[in-house]
């Protein structure tokens, strides 16, 4: 086990600027996951920590020592591949001690935690199996009992359960988790799944075209993003965002919609009267009001999830999501009356998206 | 509600006529679908084998049809010494030809599978000698291999290397090497290509992860690389030692079987006796004689082609 730090790291593919001054963190025995949209460079991050790709720029350490220039094999570390990387032509337990044959290690040790391993993942029943013969979630297990049998520093997983169906991801997910919690070995995972990112991480690292936009552990990013990109990627169905002005009288602070209702905030709100903003709420942080309170909203679709209810409205031509506990049955086209808890509400700048501070 | 399911089955076969059973008849269907292919095959390989073969129980000469005299060729080819000259020498130029042309194609598609400059030119470059006609490159080397005008000599001897002019074709083992030489040049292309059609499956997430487990280059060739081209090695070899054990028109335009049988091949020589030499039986008991290494070939081929454990779904 092993603290990763990452300085200023940058990456170079040609004349094209992907990874641009990433500098992380990450203790020892941390789960940290690197989210962000598709193309923002989490895998070629990744990579570079891997030691498949050079290192443009910057620094990365492992357990203290600088590994630029060390081969990936040095790294001690163990990498769990978005489409497994399964050898074909081996059994599944040839491919769990493959890495301890080439290290030349004696057939007792590498019995011993292979079998280790396979107890863990429940793979004892298919160590004779080849890859083929498997379930994609069964791979997915081969492919992290060959990280956990090396017993490295750092594991490292891009989008590992990317390939699965919904009931296996969450299933996996659990899955890893509990295994960090029993091996406490440093792991940095790779997703652009919020939701995995949320429930799995120690801390979650939100990257956007190269750059760190935002780290903190999940609920600090729920409650506190630095701004409005984190805001909208953080959170599931993502947050709702209704231009408006700061209106400031006395000691009234309020943002006024475009179509002239004005949400009261609380008093230490932070903006300038007349500053343009951008008003952020969360779907669950939205009140049904009756009578003249809150704003006018014009019902879209309602889906039913049977837990809770999803309405999909509009506010003055925005499209805004909301979440009820209770079970409504509302026609499309009516309108119903919403009302933002201010409290839990974010005010962005429009200029440039950064929350204003409270 | 279950008799209302299985009905529709009933009504649907009875209502059409013996043409429309027929039709429905699956080992019908796929005779009549194998129908052409079977004639090609009728007319253009299983008449000229069976001619052959008839022909070597014939004492068939140009201009007279023979009669048939039973095993008398054989016997004959029993006791000819340039008949069993040519076995050997097939035999040494397919094997020594084959391991070359499996090395040095290996090593090319391996090469030619890394990112190196001027790729997809370099590719170009390593078809030309599959492109250029045997026989148009069999004259080139002919002239290579000449006793006064061999380029090889020429350069040896500027070099200072030699100092007389190497007789290439003129000297029995000299030429046995020369037209292996040829032959190996001219078979590369095909196997280095295919190899590299194979190299380019592998997935190069493959790699990485060995990297990662620890492999070194050679590893990775050892551990991934060559256990995964296995089957196309087989596919690629089986058919390289088919073309080089019937090969033909190298020989014919570089040696023409000489010195002294000395290059002669099974179908040089067989060519040679049945053609110019006007006894068609003989020639086609020599090609007949082929046929058995050839079955040999396949036999070994079928066996190393067959699918392996971890090729297949599963086992049942
Ligand atoms: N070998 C390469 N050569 C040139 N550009 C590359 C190379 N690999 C990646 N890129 C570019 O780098 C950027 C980041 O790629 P990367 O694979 O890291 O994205 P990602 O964040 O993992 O996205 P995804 O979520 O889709 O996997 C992309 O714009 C991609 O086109
Ligand atoms: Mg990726």
């Amino acid at each position: 086990m092993a603290s990763v730090s990452i300085q200023q790291t940058q990456k170079y593919f040609g004349q094209t600027h992907i990874i641009k001054g990433v500098s992380i963190d990450i203790a020892d025995g941390e789960f940290c996951v690197l989210v962000g949209p598709s193309g923002c460079g989490k895998s070629t991050l990744l990579r570079m920590i891997a030691g498949l790709e050079e290192i443009s720029g910057g620094q990365i350490s492992i357990g203290g020592k600088v590994v630029n220039n060390m081969p990936p094999k040095e790294r001690d570390i163990a990498m769990v591949f978005q489409n497994y990387a399964l050898y074909p032509h081996m059994t599944v337990r040839d491919n769990m001690a493959f890495s301890l044959m080439l290290a030349k290690r004696e057939k007792s040790v590498i019995d011993e935690r292979v079998g280790k391993a396979a107890g863990i993942l429940g793979l004892n029943q298919l160590l004779d199996r080849y890859p083929r013969q498997l379930s994609g979630g069964q791979r997915q297990r081969v492919a992290m009992g060959r990280a956990i049998v090396r017993d490295p520093q750092v594991f490292l997983f891009d989008e590992p359960l990317s390939n699965l169906d919904a009931k296996l991801r969450v299933q996996m997910r659990t899955e890893i988790k509990e295994l960090h919690q029993r091996l406490k070995t440093t792991s940095i995972y790779v997703t652009h799944d919020q939701i995995e990112a949320m429930t799995m991480a120690d801390k979650i690292v939100v990257m956007r075209d190269g750059l760190v936009e935002q780290i903190g552990t999940p609920l600090e990013l729920y409650d506190n993003p630095a701004n409005q990109f984190v805001a909208g990627f953080i959170g599931s169905p993502s947050m709702n965002f209704l231009p408006g002005t700061v209106m400031r009288s006395g000691g009234n602070v309020g943002v006024q919609l475009s179509d002239g209702v004005v949400l009261q905030m609380p008093s230490g709100t932070a903006g300038a009267d007349g500053q343009k903003v951008i008003f952020g709420t969360r779907p669950e942080h939205v009140e049904l009001v009756g009578g003249s309170e809150g704003v006018a909203a014009e019902v879209v679709v309602v889906e039913p999830t049977g837990a809770d209810t999803q309405v999909y409205s509009k506010i003055s031509g925005t499209e805004v999501t909301t979440i009820f506990r209770e079970r409504h049955d509302f026609k499309p086209g009516s309108t119903i009356r919403l009302r933002p808890d201010p409290t839990r509400a974010h005010l962005f700048d429009a200029a440039n998206g950064n929350r204003l501070a409270a | 509600m279950h008799a209302a399911v299985k009905e529709p089955a009933v009504p649907r076969g009875s209502g059409l006529g013996a043409l429309g059973r027929l039709s429905n008849n699956v080992t019908f269907l796929g005779l009549l679908f194998m129908l052409p292919a079977a004639a090609l095959l009728l007319v253009f390989l299983t008449y000229p084998l069976g001619l052959g073969m008839w022909l070597g129980l014939t004492d068939t000469k140009i201009g007279r049809s023979g009669e048939f005299i039973g095993l008398e060729n054989y016997q004959a080819l029993w006791d000819d010494d340039v008949f069993w000259l040519s076995v050997r020498t097939t035999i040494l130029y397919t094997s020594v030809a084959s391991f070359f042309k499996f090395v040095l194609g290996l090593w090319l598609a391996l090469l030619l599978n890394q990112n190196i400059a001027f790729k997809s030119f370099m590719r170009a470059i390593l078809l030309l000698p599959w492109i250029v006609p045997t026989t148009l490159s069999a004259i080139a080397f002919w002239w290579i291999y000449d006793s006064q005008f061999s380029i090889i000599s020429w350069a040896l001897t500027k070099m200072g290397l030699i100092h007389g002019y190497i007789d290439f074709l003129g000297d029995g083992w000299n030429a046995r090497w020369s037209v292996i030489a040829a032959n190996v040049w001219r078979g590369i292309p095909f196997v280095a290509i295919s190899l590299l059609a194979g190299l380019q499956t592998i997935s190069p997430s493959l790699y990485e992860a060995a990297t990662i487990d620890g492999a070194s280059p050679w590893q990775n060739f050892r551990f991934i690389t060559y256990p995964l081209l296995t089957p196309i090695i087989a596919i690629v070899m089986t058919f390289s030692v088919l073309f080089t054990f019937t090969d033909f028109q190298l020989i014919y335009v570089i040696t023409r079987g000489g010195p002294v049988n000395y290059t002669h091949l099974m179908a040089t020589l067989s060519f040679q006796r049945a053609i110019p030499g006007g006894n068609l039986a003989e020639g086609a008991a020599i090609a007949m004689a082929m046929v058995p290494f050839l079955i040999g070939a396949i036999l070994i081929s079928f066996f190393g082609l067959q699918r392996r454990a971890w090729q297949q779904g599963s086992k049942d």
